[in-house]
């Protein structure tokens, strides 16, 4: 129960957001007589305020912030874990210049510095990915520095020293497999952490722009009509609520699941 | 101390030097031309060159660099593209309605996370514990822009107890603060418990039971008192990060502090007041953390004398 329910809401999700390019839906047509209409039968989940249907919205959001979640998770991962795993492994100046670095990036708060860069560089998907990963790549990079530099004094590290295998080689071979549960761990919590990002830029009129849907676009068009249908607030917000607590509940597990190998790997408690 | 705080504010400036440098840049990752795009293509060759004149985007960038230093140290942190107004004005004039929100937050946060952490510690496996965890799940999991919408919904316009939005009266803070508080109680109380349960199961915690000292004192006397140090540093970061204006909870509400002005100066494309508000954000993070960080080390010996890094 408590592992498979969040994975059948993140598999729905998944297959939500494939479904898009397979199914034929009209999310942008607009249906004049239906404007503002509650569920009912001819839409689940009712119809907007320009009388499009919700429910095929939801499945686009679905797909913008699946897309979203995957880039910038698999950019920020890969550029971080890139740089925190060298900068550890070489030490010396540039350890210390990628130190200062991430500090820098550290200071500020949130996902302020991904609202003023998807402001400045302009609305759309593709600059939302964009801030989103140059904010996101120094959480891997801290976490993989800090399991290198535990790591990399270890017998079997000194040992392939020794034997003469190259640093790439020591890095990718000898370094990377027991840097991956954290890595995974990181990146589950990390997926959660895009889907709010990626809907709080939308919400911002910074994200997807018309007539492009996101969750986040979804609700800050219907704050304006709550009071006559707060249908169109409520679907999204669940559907975004429903993501995230499932990749928190998977993260937490996966978590414990791992733990074990993580403490002998950091040497934390 | 002193040599644990003198590397500790040199640190503190070499980061704020990065923020300040990083923030200079920020107009020159504009894609194309920043002047185009604030005054629009049907603007007339004098408006632009005028305009990149008054922004000094004619100079070389080590020169810009230098002038915006410069303006910085005096407190001049340009003028608005839009009002015409000096940005160090603007700024003060939302700083109140941010310092007030933010203190608010602070305070309904504690007063939830506190019990709630506690109380899971010490009934670790009971509904209690089961209860506070979930809403700490909960909390986590939903976004602010969702859940401030629901707060209105049933509290301004169903109930009619606040107002929906702007800052009026007394009542207008309730719904912002509670809207920021619930994420942040939920990440605190986690916290909260989990270091009152690592504390409750040491030595001292059994003597001062077995010397037959009340529950209440071992919990929050010899317990409690222990287990917040380390949720000092976690307060600490949230404090930065609510002075630095919650942006969307700011938006939701249209609470007309720094995080709102941000916004509206990104929606207008006021770039200078755009760079100040992310500036003076990410500064008063980066002291509010310098500030936690010694007060960590004032009330832990282990840290300031060095011992534990």
């Amino acid at each position: 129960m408590r592992v498979w329910f969040p994975a059948g809401v993140l598999a729905l999700w998944g297959l939500l957001a494939i479904s898009v390019w397979i199914l034929p839906l009209t999310p942008n047509l607009i249906h004049l007589e239906h404007i503002l209409t509650p569920p009912g039968p001819g839409a689940w989940l009712g119809y907007d305020d320009l009388g499009r249907d919700i429910g095929e919205r939801l499945l686009v959001g679905a797909r913008t912030s699946f897309l979203v979640a995957v880039w910038v998770v698999s950019l920020s991962a890969l550029l971080g874990t890139a740089v925190g795993t060298v900068s550890a492994y070489w030490g010396g100046l540039w350890d210390r210049v990628i130190v200062q670095v991430i500090d820098i990036f550290l200071a500020f708060p949130g996902i302020l510095l991904a609202i003023a860069l998807a402001g400045l560089l302009g609305p759309g998907i593709d600059n939302v990915v964009m801030a989103l990963a140059v904010v996101g790549w120094v959480g891997y990079a801290r976490l993989s520095r800090a399991q290198v530099l535990s790591l990399k004094h270890r017998e079997h590290v000194m040992a392939a020293e020794s034997l003469g295998s190259g640093r790439v080689r020591i890095m990718i071979r000898h370094l990377l497999p027991l840097m991956a549960a954290p890595l995974i761990i990181e990146a589950t919590f990390g997926v959660a952490a895009v889907v709010i990002a990626e809907a709080g830029l939308s919400f911002l009129g910074l994200g997807v722009q018309p007539p492009g849907a996101s969750w986040g676009a979804m609700i800050r068009d219907g704050t304006r009509y709550m009071l006559v249908a707060p249908h169109l607030v409520l679907a999204p917000g669940a559907a975004i609520c429903a993501v995230v607590l499932s990749v928190n509940l998977l993260g937490d597990r996966l978590r414990d699941r791992l733990d074990k190998r993580l403490i002998t790997a950091t040497g934390e408690t | 101390m002193l040599s644990y705080l003198t590397q500790r504010l040199a640190g503190a400036v070499l980061v704020v030097f990065g923020v300040i440098s990083i923030v200079f840049l920020l107009i020159h990752l504009i894609p194309g031309d920043p002047v185009e795009i604030m005054l629009g293509e049907a603007a007339s060759a004098t408006d632009r060159e005028a305009l990149r004149v008054a922004l000094g985007l004619d100079q070389p960038v080590m020169l810009q660099f230098t002038h915006y230093l410069h303006g910085l140290l005096q407190l001049d942190l340009g003028t608005s593209l839009q009002s015409r107004r000096s940005v160090t004005d603007l700024l003060l004039e939302r700083l109140p309605a941010t310092l007030l929100l933010a203190g608010v937050t602070l305070a309904v946060t504690l007063a939830m996370a506190l019990p709630l952490g506690v109380f899971a510690a010490v009934r670790r496996g009971s509904p209690w514990d089961d209860g506070a965890m979930t809403f700490s799940m909960l909390g986590v999991s939903i976004p602010n822009f969702w859940l401030g919408p629901l707060l209105i919904l049933v509290f301004s316009l169903w109930l009619g107890w606040f107002p929906v939005s702007g800052r009026e009266g007394v009542g207008s803070v309730v719904l912002p603060a509670l809207t920021l508080s619930t994420g942040l109680a939920a990440v605190l109380s986690r916290m909260v418990r989990s270091s009152m349960l690592e504390v409750l199961g040491e030595d001292y915690i059994r003597t001062a039971r077995a010397k037959g000292l009340p529950p209440h004192r071992v919990i929050f006397h010899h317990g409690l008192r222990n287990a917040l140090l380390p949720v000092i540093t976690l307060l600490g970061l949230q404090l930065g990060a609510l002075l630095g204006g919650a942006v969307i909870t700011e938006t939701v509400f249209s609470w007309p502090g720094i995080g709102l002005l941000t916004i509206e100066a990104i929606q207008s494309r006021d770039y200078p007041v755009v760079q100040a508000c992310v500036l003076l954000i990410s500064v008063g993070y980066v002291l509010v953390n310098l500030l936690t960080d010694i007060a960590y080390a004032w009330a832990d010996p282990r840290i300031r004398l060095g011992g534990g890094g």
